[in-house]
């Protein structure tokens, strides 16, 4: 019996499955409470809601997976926010020129994260905690106020619903974010690059003897977060139809959780970018069920997910500690 | 406290750096904003720029003596931000119900109680230092939040709860005075026992450590929860001064400024020696940058696009790859 | 692996004339290395020797001052580890280095992939990864599922896929650096069985090892390093096992035994003493006992569990199984702080990772143990301090501008006596001492071991019990009382002064083991 917990425990996808199990428990447990839950709009929502926290997470995903952490994710998101609405409302640029440029730069500027933490060595947390400063200083140095954002083509993809079967529908932000979870689905699995990825989180040491290019792939990685975050931006703006300095505070912290809750361990090599998706669920469900109760303040979500922080961080500790010594 | 190098040059000496930092940034600030430098006094009180530096710079140094411990052992917590929100909001949602006294140490209570989850995480459980506070960071604020039920939370009364964090001694606020006696306490403690050596042996090398007879888990633990105390402390200021909480803006962005506060006195993130008195110059050099940015006139937000500057410099010039480079 | 080389006579890699200098330090002086296809070339030679500097040459990390290396009769000048395997030479190291989180198969086809064709998508042909894998494995007769992680198979599986990774791009030469420390006798067994296999097929194999059996059950020739040069190479054949390890050790045989004059043994209780003191993968069951006033010396070669069967004595490394039994208790320690407090101390062979404090000063590195050992109060004054560190600078001779200077300043030796002052502040009544004086000139060795002698031979009886490990032969049976053998992880033998002289005891080392 034991011998099978064992084989159980110690497969790649364990902590996977336990998110998608709680995942399920917790639609179950809304839809057995609440009336009006238990439909496909409830979880069609919740996608739509947080399409661009699963953008980040599917890049923060690349990130932790690698051995890494990025904290500049939010401040990127708020500064590509505040760079879109400025250029198309200040400067009457054509949507079609802003968005490719904003996407570049944020690659840009996780691709320079990533050369500074491979070049001098530095723990990937203490610079992107300064890229989360540099980004969101270089906010409010170009609007302390936020600017709302009127160009066509946003309002247009803000207010357009995606319909699907049984009157159901989603918005072109959470089919964005669908695609995107495919294409991180797709690279982690059959390209080189995402491969590489998961030996870096292994063991950096030994994937450089093993002679794969290390270097290239861990600027690679910080450029794919900065890349996800400034379109998670592009999909916030369209939501939110401004650019504004305080976008998305603490979307980093949520962006890590999730990562964590869909079953990647922190310390990288283990995980599943489809994990992404059910962690976001699970912390969209969380939510939703909070408010839907209306009892408790909405302050509980953070404390959950901070508890479900924990439990997930030390679950993956006893059991690398087990491996080690079994 | 550091050791004294042999070399007669006064450059050499580790808080050379650090305090002609501080000079040359006072230096600008007086020929860029007049009036800069100028004290007076006025009922009784010292007022003055200088005065306000070393008040507001307060609490920030406060996080920073603990941040220095942690960071010696080449741990970080990022939590503190969340503490000093926590134990101001605590302080103020008793204070009304049942005194002062009992809403102060109530505040250093749960501080405490954050200390000491977070030593066990990186003590005992051995979680990396950035996960296991980040839990607490992002819970933390969560249950500030829950205390004052969404609400800034405003205290008018008791006059003495105000004491702490605005109140005035002996002309200069009663708030240096606690940071002086917080760091000569610590100073105290580093040099009249063995802690200070045990918190650096165990930086250094700590296997070494280890084989040599020393406590690790209980010299790690230590140091999570003195952080976690000096936290508290500087909320329970904060809170005394703004006369309300604010789960959500206090002690915000609180970590990067203590960590800041640590390499700019010198202190290396790889963990080892650190100087106490070069984090509270380090603490004061960014109060200083503050407060000369808002006295020019310019947004208050450039000093995160410089904090963040400063940051990359210091991490840069510090990390190995950047020596070998320059001595090649 | 084709047998590329047309003429078996020729080798494949000569090195002749390599140097090597570091500041301060010559590692390499003048050395040759021939590497002949279809052949098991042992490289042997004790800690020090060069070896593992030479490998780094071999393999382009590290570039020879002078020398040439040629493959094949073509001159190559490797920069990088990269430019190495390129070439064809492929290495394999003690520490298995591949990704643990990876499946076998992935860690074998890592950074070439077999990949589907373009208009299909251009991924990685994952059917084709895990047939890859299988070929090459079977090619070593290794039948195990690929799709699983590697974490999952023991130590000499993950090895035997290290070397399946090295071989699958065609390979002129197999560098195996010390594979088989780790490892039990049946898996090394399997690996040999591996190797052979390899050879006969054409491979030229490099095989560093320090096990001498090992070397006698597979290599063909062997070459022998000490101090950064070759001593020689000789054809496993005609070489015997005594005049190997003289050759290693580097006592000429003709030089005066080192006579030891008797000294009435120690009697009385043991203060410590271990029964069946044993580590997986370390140490074998061994007995010992420590008296006060006597000095017990470890002798054997490298690899043979003299450091790690200090490091079980003092609760570095945790046993999995035997007893210590030390003051009236038995148990096993769990930690170092409790073998301290039981007034034991270990001064490790490794100064660097595991003694020195490198930014700290001569006097607190000094302090350091008794201070550990007393808790958080501080144990003396200031003055008292002072004092007690300028006394063992004074008595052990550590050259240092003051005692304020960071011991990083210091010389290899110097910074090894400060560690040793470490340890004797806390007077201990049992010191472990691994390679005390490594590092430290000839004329101050005598001194030194002649001052830690004194400290077992008080006249009073209240001297300590001491181990003294070394691997310089005639030093251990100039300070010891009674010297352990231990070869191959084991013990093989006890003796006292005066049956002992150095042949005898590289005889004991370099004896055949009997059917057991």
């Amino acid at each position: 019996m034991s011998q099978r917990l064992r084989a159980l425990t110690g497969a790649p996808a364990f902590t996977t499955w336990v998110s998608v199990a709680l995942m399920a428990l917790l639609f179950i447990a809304g839809a057995a409470s609440y009336t009006g839950f238990a439909s496909l709009q409830v979880v069609l929502n919740l996608l739509i809601d947080n399409a661009f926290l699963l953008v980040i997470a599917v890049g923060m995903s690349f990130v932790i997976l690698s051995g890494g952490i990025d904290l500049s994710v939010g401040s990127v998101l708020a500064l590509t926010t505040m760079v879109a609405a400025w250029l198309l409302q200040v400067a009457h640029w054509p949507a079609e020129a802003v968005i490719p440029l904003v996407l570049l730069g944020g690659a840009l500027f996780g691709a320079l994260q990533g050369l500074v933490i491979h070049v001098f060595r530095l723990q990937p947390f203490i610079v992107t905690l300064a890229g989360m400063f540099l980004a969101r200083g270089l906010c409010f140095l170009i609007s302390v106020d936020s600017i709302t954002i009127d160009a066509p083509l946003f309002v247009a993809l803000s207010q357009t619903q995606i319909p699907l079967f049984g009157g159901a529908f989603l918005s072109p932000g959470a089919v964005i974010a669908l695609a995107v979870l495919a294409a991180g689905v797709w690279a982690a699995q059959a390209t080189a690059f995402g491969r590489t990825v998961y030996a870096l989180g292994g063991n950096e040491t030994s994937a450089l003897m093993m002679g794969l290019p290390v270097g290239r792939t861990k600027v690679a990685v910080y450029a794919l977060s900065g890349g996800c975050a400034s379109l998670a931006g592009l999909l916030f703006a369209f939501y939110m139809l401004s650019g504004y300095g305080q976008h998305g505070q603490g979307v980093e912290l949520d962006a890590i959780a999730a990562v964590v809750i869909g079953g990647t361990v922190l310390t990288g090599g283990y995980g599943y970018v489809a994990g992404a998706l059910s962690g976001v669920l699970v912390l969209g469900l969380i939510q939703t069920l909070i408010a839907f109760d209306g009892t408790l303040s909405s302050w509980w979500t953070k404390i959950v997910i901070g508890a479900l922080l924990f439990v997930f961080c030390a679950v993956q500790r006893l059991l690398s500690l087990k491996k080690a010594h079994p | 406290m550091s050791t004294r190098p042999t070399g007669p040059k006064a450059w050499h000496h580790p808080l050379a750096r650090p305090l002609a930092a501080l000079i040359l940034l006072l230096a600008v600030a007086a020929v860029s904003v007049p009036g800069f430098l100028h004290l007076e006094i006025k009922d009784g009180h010292l007022y003055g720029n200088l005065v306000d530096i070393l008040h507001r710079a307060a609490p920030l140094m406060l996080a920073a003596l603990g941040m220095t411990l942690v960071i010696a052992t080449r741990g970080i917590d990022v939590s503190v931000g969340a503490v000093v929100a926590i134990a101001g909001t605590v302080a103020c949602a008793l204070v009304s119900t049942y005194g002062v006294a009992v809403a102060f140490a109530a505040a250093l209570g749960a501080a405490l109680l954050c200390g000491l989850w977070n030593g066990l995480l990186v003590s005992a459980l051995g979680l990396q230092p950035i996960i296991a506070t980040l839990i607490l960071m992002v819970a933390g604020r969560g249950l500030a939040q829950l205390i004052t039920d969404g609400q800034i939370l405003t205290v008018y009364e008791p006059a003495s709860f105000f004491w702490l964090g605005g109140g005035w001694l002996l002309g200069l606020p009663v708030s240096l005075f606690v940071v002086a006696t917080v760091a000569g306490l610590t100073a105290l403690l580093m040099r009249r026992t063995a802690l200070g050596l045990f918190i650096q042996t165990v930086g250094i090398n700590p296997v070494a450590a280890r084989l040599a007879g020393v406590h690790t888990a209980a010299i790690v633990f230590f140091v999570y929860v003195y952080c976690s105390l000096g936290a508290g402390l500087a909320g329970l200021m904060v809170a005394s001064n703004i006369k309300s909480a604010d789960a959500n803006n206090a002690g915000l962005l609180l970590e990067l400024d203590a960590i800041l506060a640590v390499t700019l006195g010198g202190g290396q993130l790889s963990g080892g020696k650190f100087s106490l008195l070069g984090s509270l110059i380090g603490a004061l050099i960014i109060q200083t940058l503050t407060s000369t940015i808002y006295a020019l006139g310019v947004p208050p937000q450039v000093t995160m696009v410089v904090k963040a500057v400063v940051v990359f410099a210091v991490c840069i010039s510090q990390s190995s790859a950047w020596s070998s480079w320059r001595k090649a | 692996m084709r047998a590329m080389n047309p003429d078996p006579s020729a080798p494949v890699l000569d090195l002749s004339g390599i140097h090597k200098a570091f500041p301060g330090v010559k590692a390499l002086s003048d050395v040759r290395l021939r590497l002949f296809p279809g052949e098991v070339h042992a490289l042997m030679g004790q800690n020090g020797a060069g070896k593992s500097t030479l490998i780094k040459v071999l393999t382009g990390l590290y570039t020879p001052d002078a020398g040439s290396i040629t493959l094949d009769g073509q001159p190559i000048a490797p920069k990088r580890t990269e430019d190495a395997q390129a070439l064809g030479i492929r290495t394999v190291y003690q520490e298995v280095n591949l990704c643990p989180n990876l499946s076998v198969a992935e860690n074998i086809c890592a950074g070439r992939f077999p990949r589907t064709p373009w208009w299909s998508g251009g991924r990685i042909d994952w059917p084709a990864v895990h047939a890859e894998a299988r070929r090459v494995l079977g090619q070593m007769d290794l039948d195990i599922d690929v799709t699983q992680p590697l974490s999952r198979y023991s130590l000499s599986i993950q090895q035997m896929v290290a070397i399946a990774r090295a071989l699958r791009i065609s390979a002129r030469v197999l560098i195996l650096d010390e594979p088989t420390s780790s490892l039990d006798d049946a898996a090394v067994q399997r690996l040999f069985t591996v190797l052979r296999r390899l050879r006969d097929q054409g491979l030229a194999i490099l095989f560093v090892t320090h096990f001498l059996d090992q070397t006698y059950a597979l290599a063909d020739r062997i070459t022998i390093m000490r101090n950064g040069e070759t001593e020689g190479e000789y054809l496993a054949a005609d070489l015997s096992r005594l005049a190997l390890v003289n050759k290693m050790v580097g006592a000429p045989p003709d030089q005066q035994p080192t006579r030891l004059d008797s000294q009435a043994p120690a009697t009385g209780e043991p203060v410590l003493r271990a029964t069946g003191l044993a580590r997986q993968g370390a140490l074998q069951p061994l007995d010992l006992a420590l008296r006060r006033g006597e000095v017990l010396g470890l002798a054997g070669l490298l690899g043979s569990g003299r450091t790690e069967a200090a490091r079980l004595l003092f609760g570095a490394d945790t046993a999995d199984a035997g007893e210590l039994h030390v003051g009236g208790r038995s148990g096993r320690w769990r930690s170092p702080r409790e073998a301290i407090a039981a007034g034991l101390a270990f001064c490790s062979e490794d100064r660097k990772h595991e003694g020195a404090i490198l930014d700290l000063s001569v006097r607190d590195n000094i302090l350091l143990a008794l201070q550990a050992r007393a808790g958080l109060r501080l144990v003396l004054s200031r003055e008292q301090q002072q004092a007690l560190a300028d006394d063992y600078i004074q008595r052990l001779g550590i050259k240092t501008a003051s005692a304020d200077t960071p011991i990083g300043q210091l010389s290899g030796g110097n910074q090894q006596k400060a560690l040793l002052a470490r340890w004797l502040a806390t007077e201990p009544a049992v010191l472990i001492l691994d390679e005390p004086t490594r590092g430290i000139d000839v004329r101050a060795k005598e001194d030194l071991m002649d001052a830690v002698r004194a400290l077992a031979h008080k006249a009073d009886g209240s001297g300590m019990a001491l181990l003294f490990i070394s691997s310089e032969l005639p030093e251990v049976l100039h300070c010891s009382d009674r010297v352990l053998v231990m070869r191959d992880r084991r013990a093989a033998g006890t003796y006292a002064r005066g049956e002992l002289d150095e042949r005898s005891v590289l005889e004991v080392i370099a004896a055949e083991p009997t059917a057991a």
